[in-house]
């Protein structure tokens, strides 16, 4: 008997939406609690400095405040945060670990950095009393500039020296011979900034300590509650089963919600257990600018090899990467950086490099894109210059370097985030690039459009490019699956979301197998106490990982349903099917039992069950990939450029992308329009604008500048789909992709448009910006 | 700071409260946590995001810009009296559901409630309208796309 796949694959309305429409979904903040506290965090306002001195004695005596802790105060729990995501096993690698601490003690690093913690009876009291903290501090000079951090003499942390918190090379082949043979060498420096995720919900924390139970209860914005629970119980001195984190909505994550251990994730459940109340906190925006995690920049000085016919030999790249204060998650970000720089090319050798150096700037974590987008605006800008030295079109440079489809799994000898060795699963990557040619004109642009508009005195141009994305990474997900009394199907998975749609895609798995429907289906994401094992939203990996152990598990109840029925009805599993809530012997009318009869039955009330007989309708099961699955695609533009004030429109924008099987078209459409916006904002509006004294100049949604529905295009999505082998259901994650390419779309059709190469003006940096473009162009003036 | 305190009587969704407020709570604050109204969401505390919005006699209004001790005998909606329950949505509501015109849902409540105003008084709006109206309230997730269509749904839907 087959399965029907009435809803896998189909544009399915979401289970979630009627509770976040109608105001009724609990988010963080909406925890209230009898006699809860409310805590205000004082931060440094200097980026570095040594503390003298933090007298909280008048902030403590303020009516309505119940305590005020410094580091000195916490004692023995006082101690930096554990290191997240240990560096991968590459040989010679070099790896300093300086983690963030709870309450900065002898030396605050950044900006935002908390000192101390007021506890009041309400947050409007707790930030008065914050006014009442007197702090004394010595300023050190700020270390900002990436090379001036390792040549100077300031140190952000007092026994590292250069500030080196990392330096890896990875390399392939032999790019030294492959250079020799070269016909072109094309070298250029590369700046790519990244920015702050800025969801709209900042980051919050209630943490509850209930006496009677022996129990901790917190509610997190956070993508990895798993992790946090196990973290926090162990520095609380107390076991997993004592500490229930719960991950409600989540207002958008983006990878700095992640298990980063905060300071106020870490100070916040410790307070709660200490006055055995309910304590809350909840960043402001301001706060959110230095108190969670970004992605910033990184300077690459890289080169090319080509042969005559533009074929690539290999890339030699050395960069820095800006890692801010500590560096709690490793290296994920810039070794996505140096992997990902590879894209869809076949790149015979690679010489990558970089140093990762700590400033006394905000922690760098990933953020959407996670460090891919620096390598693909590396490659794929040195590929347009190449075009353009060689005489050769952009897109056919592009196209003559692609991995064939007949080369996979297609392994780049690197090694990637998750520990394995960078192997494309799958891709057929020639036809992504010639629907999205085909979608945005590209030929008949270029053949005349262009110039009509030119005549007209219009400047509008064309953009391709390419990219891949690891995703779907390992280690695995867990999900239960379980039939209830009422027929309604339950399903708990560790994860958390933050608007990924699980509470549909995950239901249509299910709903699938079991023959229900897709809201009969209830997911419980982000509750430790509702699923016990896993590993976090992050990495594209939800619906892959998650989305594979809900399917597994499902089946499993699927067979459950199947033995049991065919008992109950004295007939063979064949016979049976499972359709509408019920299961029915086929071809004879009335015999049918509805799924909830069916659980009851399976946890009687009396009587022998068989040895080896389980309760109920349920399974728990996992899935872990052996490594993460590539997905791919093309993102094409047209944009007008105005030559007097370097506005842009983008009058066409195209994605092509191939993630694997498809679950909801809807929903992933939903993730490729939200990404492609955040890497417009990255490519053209988001700019953290740090003086020399590392203080954020820009530190406010009014200058900081989130794209509104004026700046993101409309957009065209076409899909290719390519299954992955890695896991049953053939599926890649898509959260990352439509961010990852924009920055060099942007450059490359934005050169188009005013015929910038031609005049030998190339803009080999991100963010780029009207105010910028007029400083690129200065020359032509 | 002074902490006198203001008598009130405000209209929420319809229901009249009486209480006494402190001259500087945020009208946002007021809401969620004193009338327990949730639904409206903070955002950016500074008047850019957009999703405290809350309808104030009748306009769009960010509650983060508001003290609570301004709304005495004024009326105020929040996405809490958009639609009687979950099962009855608003159209607008119905169309960002069937649009797909949210992720996390976090800025959907200002956006519901700036849309609705705007609708009631451009009944038929285009596309560059709406992005006109809707660059008010920053959405992260969605790149507005899904907003747009759900909005000129919603729009046609309450033409008929």
């Amino acid at each position: 008997m087959n399965v029907a796949t009435r809803n896998f694959g189909a544009p399915i309305r979401r289970n979630e939406d009627p509770r976040l429409l109608s105001g009724q979904a609990l988010f963080v903040d909406d925890v209230e609690l009898p006699g809860m506290l409310y805590a205000a965090f004082l931060r440094s306002n200097v980026a570095h400095a040594r503390i003298r001195s933090i007298d909280v004695a008048a902030a403590r005596a303020r009516d309505g405040v119940a305590a005020v802790y410094t580091a000195a105060d916490l004692g023995d729990y006082w101690a930096p945060g554990p290191l997240l995501v240990p560096p991968p096993p590459i040989e010679g690698i070099t790896f300093n670990q300086r983690t963030q601490v709870p309450l900065a003690k002898d030396k605050v690093r950044h900006v935002g950095e908390p000192l101390a913690v007021v506890l009041a009876q309400s947050r409007y009291l707790a930030e008065d009393a914050l006014n009442d903290i007197a702090v004394e501090l010595d300023p050190l000079p700020a270390v900002v500039d990436l090379e001036k951090a390792l040549t100077g003499e300031a140190r952000v942390h007092d026994d590292v020296r250069g500030n080196v918190a990392a330096r890896v090379r990875q390399c392939r082949g032999d790019y030294a011979a492959a250079r020799s043979r070269a016909k072109h060498v094309i070298a250029r420096r590369f700046h790519y900034d990244h920015g702050a995720s800025s969801p709209i919900e900042t980051r919050g924390i209630v943490a509850s300590w209930d006496a009677r139970a022996n129990q901790l209860t917190i509610w997190d914005t956070t993508q990895a509650p798993v992790f946090l629970r196990n973290g926090l119980a162990g520095m609380l001195g107390l076991s997993e089963r004592q500490v229930r984190v719960i991950a409600p909505f989540v207002g958008g994550g983006f990878g700095p919600k992640i298990m980063l251990f905060y300071p106020e994730e870490v100070v916040i459940p410790w307070a709660a257990k200490r006055h055995n109340c309910p304590i809350k906190w909840i960043e402001d925006r301001l706060e959110h600018f230095f108190a969670t995690t970004q992605e910033r920049g990184q300077t690459h000085d890289a080169e090319i090899a080509l042969d005559a016919d533009g074929r690539i030999l290999g890339v030699k790249d050395v960069f820095l990467h800006d890692t801010g204060a500590y560096n709690p998650y490793g290296l994920t970000v810039p070794i996505n950086s140096q992997c990902t720089l590879l894209g869809p090319y076949v790149i015979p050798s690679y010489d990558s490099t970089f140093t990762a150096i700590f400033t006394t700037k905000p922690i760098v974590t990933p953020y959407r894109g996670a460090g891919r987008q620096h390598g693909v605006f590396v490659i794929e800008r040195l590929l347009d210059i190449a075009a353009h030295e060689l005489k050769i079109d952009r897109v056919e440079i592009r196209r003559s370097n692609l991995i064939p489809p007949d080369a996979f799994p297609y392994n780049n000898e690197i090694i990637y985030q998750d520990f394995a060795p960078l192997t494309y699963d799958s891709g057929n990557y020639e036809p992504i690039l010639d629907k999205a040619l085909a979608m945005i004109g590209y030929r008949t642009f270029l053949a005349g459009e262009q110039q009509k508009l030119r005549a007209q005195g219009r400047h509008v141009g064309v953009g391709v490019a390419c990219y891949v994305e690891g995703t779907g990474i390992g280690p695995y997900e867990g999900a239960k699956v379980q039939v209830q009394a009422n027929g309604r199907v339950s399903v708990a998975t560790g994860i958390g979301t933050q608007g990924q749609g699980h509470f549909t895609s995950f239901a249509q798995i299910v709903a699938d197998q079991l023959g229900v429907e897709v809201p009969d289906v209830d997911i419980v994401t982000g509750d430790t106490d509702q699923f016990y094992w896993g590993a976090g939203t992050f990495a594209s990996r939800g619906a892959v990982v998650a989305g594979n152990a809900v399917n597994e598990a499902a089946k499993a109840v699927r067979q459950k349903i199947l033995k049991l029925a065919a008992e109950h009805f004295e007939c063979a599993e064949e016979d049976l099917e499972i359709a509408n809530g019920e299961v029915s012997v086929t071809g004879v009318p009335g015999q049918a039992i509805k799924l909830g009869a069916l659980a009851l039955k399976a946890n009687p009330m009396r009587g022998a069950v068989k040895p080896g007989a389980e309760p109920g309708l349920e399974s728990t099961q996992y899935f872990g990939p052996p490594s993460g699955a590539t997905a791919s695609g093309v993102h094409a533009m047209i944009v007008e450029v105005d030559p007097q004030t370097f506005a842009l429109d983008v009058l066409k924008y195209v994605v092509v992308h191939d993630c694997g099987t498809v679950i909801n078209p809807l929903i992933l459409a939903g993730q490729i329009h939200g990404g492609v916006a955040q890497g417009v904002g990255n490519a053209f509006y988001e700019r953290l604008v740090f003086d020399d004294d590392g203080q954020l100049l820009n530190a406010s949604l009014a200058d900081y500048l989130l794209p509104t529905a004026l700046e993101v295009p409309h957009m065209d999505i076409a899909h290719t789909v390519t299954v992955s082998p890695l896991n049953p259901l053939g599926i890649k994650g898509a959260g990352e992709a439509g961010a990852i390419p924009v920055g060099p779309l942007f450059a490359q059709a934005i050169e188009d448009a005013l015929g910038l190469l031609d005049r030998d003006v190339e803009l080999n940096e991100i963010p780029l910006s009207p105010g910028r473009l007029f400083e690129l162009t200065a020359k032509l003036r | 700071m002074s902490t006198q305190m203001h008598a009130i009587t405000v209209t929420v969704n319809g229901k009249q409260y009486s209480r006494q407020v402190e001259g500087r709570l945020l009208l946002s604050d007021f809401l969620r946590h004193d009338l327990l109204l949730a639904g409206t969401h903070v955002g950016c505390e500074h008047g850019v995001c957009g999703a405290c919005t809350v309808i104030f006699d009748g306009a769009p209004v960010r509650s983060c810009l508001m003290f609570a001790a301004q709304t005495d005998g004024h009326r105020i909606e929040t996405v809490e009296g958009l639609a009687a329950d979950r099962d009855h949505l608003h159209p607008l509501q119905q169309a960002m559901r069937d649009c797909h015109g949210l992720q996390c849902g976090y800025c959907t409540p200002g956006i519901l409630m700036t849309m609705k105003v705007f609708l009631e008084d451009n009944p038929n709006p285009d596309e560059a309208q709406i992005r006109e109206a809707l660059s008010g309230n920053l959405c992260r997730c969605t790149g507005y796309q899904h907003i747009v269509e759900a909005v000129q749904l919603a729009a046609e839907r309450m033409r008929k």
